[in-house]
């Protein structure tokens, strides 16, 4: 007899309105405004963008209010937010080298056109807190120095003038670029697909897959060719317009790995090259993606498979933290009938172990049972 | 003609450019200063929808999906008959109204200069200061290397 059980509706709207109490607080505090954490907690914002999988900050800005802060969850609720939106089409690929820069520094390379620039960064700072920022001091405006528009190539374009480094990642002619929000994952993966998995990949996860590669666990001696921060234009081709439309400009944070290389069969001893491009000021996460790319690529180059940075099934299935939170969270929500199936198997186990152990005293309490 | 005709969507790509990065509350603004007429039946939208953003691999390669972003768009058509679109980042619909209205305005050739001084051009100079300082704000954290002489004596 199949028996269905409720129960909990009281439990549970109650358990929402005491969240709801939590999430604001003492009331004497004043209310986070959508706006103070779109200025002030930016990079949060950023990261929610990024793993979120949508560029909105107010969206993102909202989702970490109701999250109380708890990212995965924000993350997940925006997340659930674009599923609800249609689609209007692909826009046109991005031009980085077009961007309205706002950090760009490269580590190969002291004097390149354009410059190092140091932006708005936490290097070279001496992780101290500071007590003035408790106070609530008031905050100096940035010097500004008037020089005059200077192009910045990306490093890659310079380094490929020797022809020592391997060109930009091609695809076949034909090859329309996959989408893991429309079609399921399938193993091997095309690299753009990767790339686009890892984008939306969650930063703690590649980060230690990326220093993992570093420790030696598949080492490919990695330098920062490029990083650079800032906006570039969107545009979109439609129907009803002669030429594509201009969307407006987003924040993005690419980075140039670029990683030694002695060569294999399929090739000669060069450069090779890990990329990573993620939403909004995310350089960390950027230049995690892009070791984990240039890992990922063993087996076009022609290198051994020993470390999980390289097995590409592994680490793409277990980078999206919607996915892995959903599966380690739902083993809180009940399972009551499965879990007694378990009981009683292990009972009638346990009970012919004993058997098994003491064939005499189980016969003795069987009988004095009887 | 060839030429007229390929300036002359140079420049509204351009105006529409100029709406897409503004704010909302500014083209508010400057379309009540400007006097600008809102007249206009809605064809389509405001709507919000998304599209996915695509990169290159290695920044110049084949063409990647990255993420997705918000858009909102409208279609409008004036009583003189101009149809104008706008898409733009974000769900602010009253600006996508109001930019497809600029985009028909732009079409009808009595209105143009109108949209253009009262509306564009105010948008796109606020707009290029705002960059001309982040430029510079940037430049001032631009690293100068020297080399450090070393004493002969």
């Amino acid at each position: 007899m199949y028996v269905a059980v409720k129960g909990g509706e009281a439990a549970i709207a109650n358990a929402h309105s005491l969240l709801a109490d939590r999430r604001r607080g003492d009331r004497s505090v004043p209310a986070l405004r959508l706006d103070q954490i779109i200025e002030q907690l930016a990079l949060g914002v950023d990261r929610v963008m990024s793993e979120g999988s949508l560029y909105d900050r107010e969206l993102a800005a909202l989702a970490i209010a109701q999250a109380r802060g708890d990212m995965i969850e924000a993350i997940f609720l925006v997340r659930a937010y674009r599923t609800t939106l249609p689609r209007f089409g692909y826009s046109r690929p991005i031009d980085t080298a077009n961007m309205l820069v706002e950090r760009r520094v490269s580590a190969t390379y002291k004097d390149l056109p354009g410059g190092q620039l140091l932006g708005p960064t936490f290097d070279y700072t001496h992780r101290l807190l500071d007590p003035e920022l408790a106070a609530g001091a008031d905050v100096a405006e940035p010097l500004l120095r008037e020089t005059e528009a200077q192009a910045m190539p990306r490093v890659s374009a310079i380094l490929a003038r020797e022809g020592l480094i391997e060109p930009d990642g091609d695809m076949p002619q034909d090859h329309v670029p996959g989408d893991i929000t429309r079609e399921p994952l399938e193993f091997p993966m095309a690299r753009d697909i990767r790339l686009q998995a890892l984008s939306r990949g969650d930063e703690g996860f590649l980060l230690a897959l990326g220093y993992s590669t570093q420790r030696g666990y598949a080492r490919n001696h990695p330098f920062v060719g490029e990083i650079r921060i800032g906006e570039v234009e969107l545009e979109l081709d439609v129907p009803e317009l002669p030429f594509s439309v201009p969307l407006g400009t987003v924040r993005v944070t690419e980075c140039q790995m670029v990683n030694q290389f002695k060569g294999s069969a399929k090739a000669p001893p060069q450069f090779t090259r890990g990329y990573g491009l993620v939403f909004g000021q995310s350089e960390r996460k950027a230049m995690a993606v892009a070791l984990c790319d240039r890992a990922l690529r063993a087996k076009e180059l022609g290198e051994d498979v020993v470390a999980a940075a390289q097995d590409e099934e592994f680490v793409i299935s277990h980078s999206d933290n919607v996915q892995a939170t959903g599966f380690v969270e739902h083993l809180k929500l009940p399972h009551y009938v499965d879990f007694q199936a378990e009981l009683d198997l292990v009972r009638r186990m346990r009970t012919e172990y004993d058997a098994r152990q003491n064939p005499v005293k189980v016969e003795e309490k069987r009988e004095a049972a009887e | 003609m060839r030429g007229q005709e390929a300036r002359d969507q140079a420049e509204r790509k351009a105006a529409m450019a100029t709406l897409a990065q503004s704010s909302g509350d500014d083209i508010v603004r400057l379309w009540n200063e400007a006097g600008l007429p809102s007249d206009a039946e809605l064809l389509r939208g405001p709507e919000t929808g998304l599209v996915t953003l695509r990169g290159r691999i290695g920044g110049g390669g084949a063409p990647f999906n990255v993420g997705e972003a918000t858009v909102t768009r409208a279609t409008v058509r004036l009583p003189t008959g101009q149809v104008g679109h706008c898409y733009a980042l974000g769900r602010d619909k009253q600006k996508a109204k109001l930019a497809a209205i600029a985009d028909a305005l732009w079409q009808d050739p009595a209105r143009r200069n109108e949209v253009e001084t009262g509306l564009i051009a105010p948008l796109q100079s606020a707009l290029t200061m705002a960059h001309e300082k982040r430029r510079a704000e940037t430049a001032a954290t631009k690293v100068d290397f020297f080399t450090m002489v070393r004493g002969e004596d």
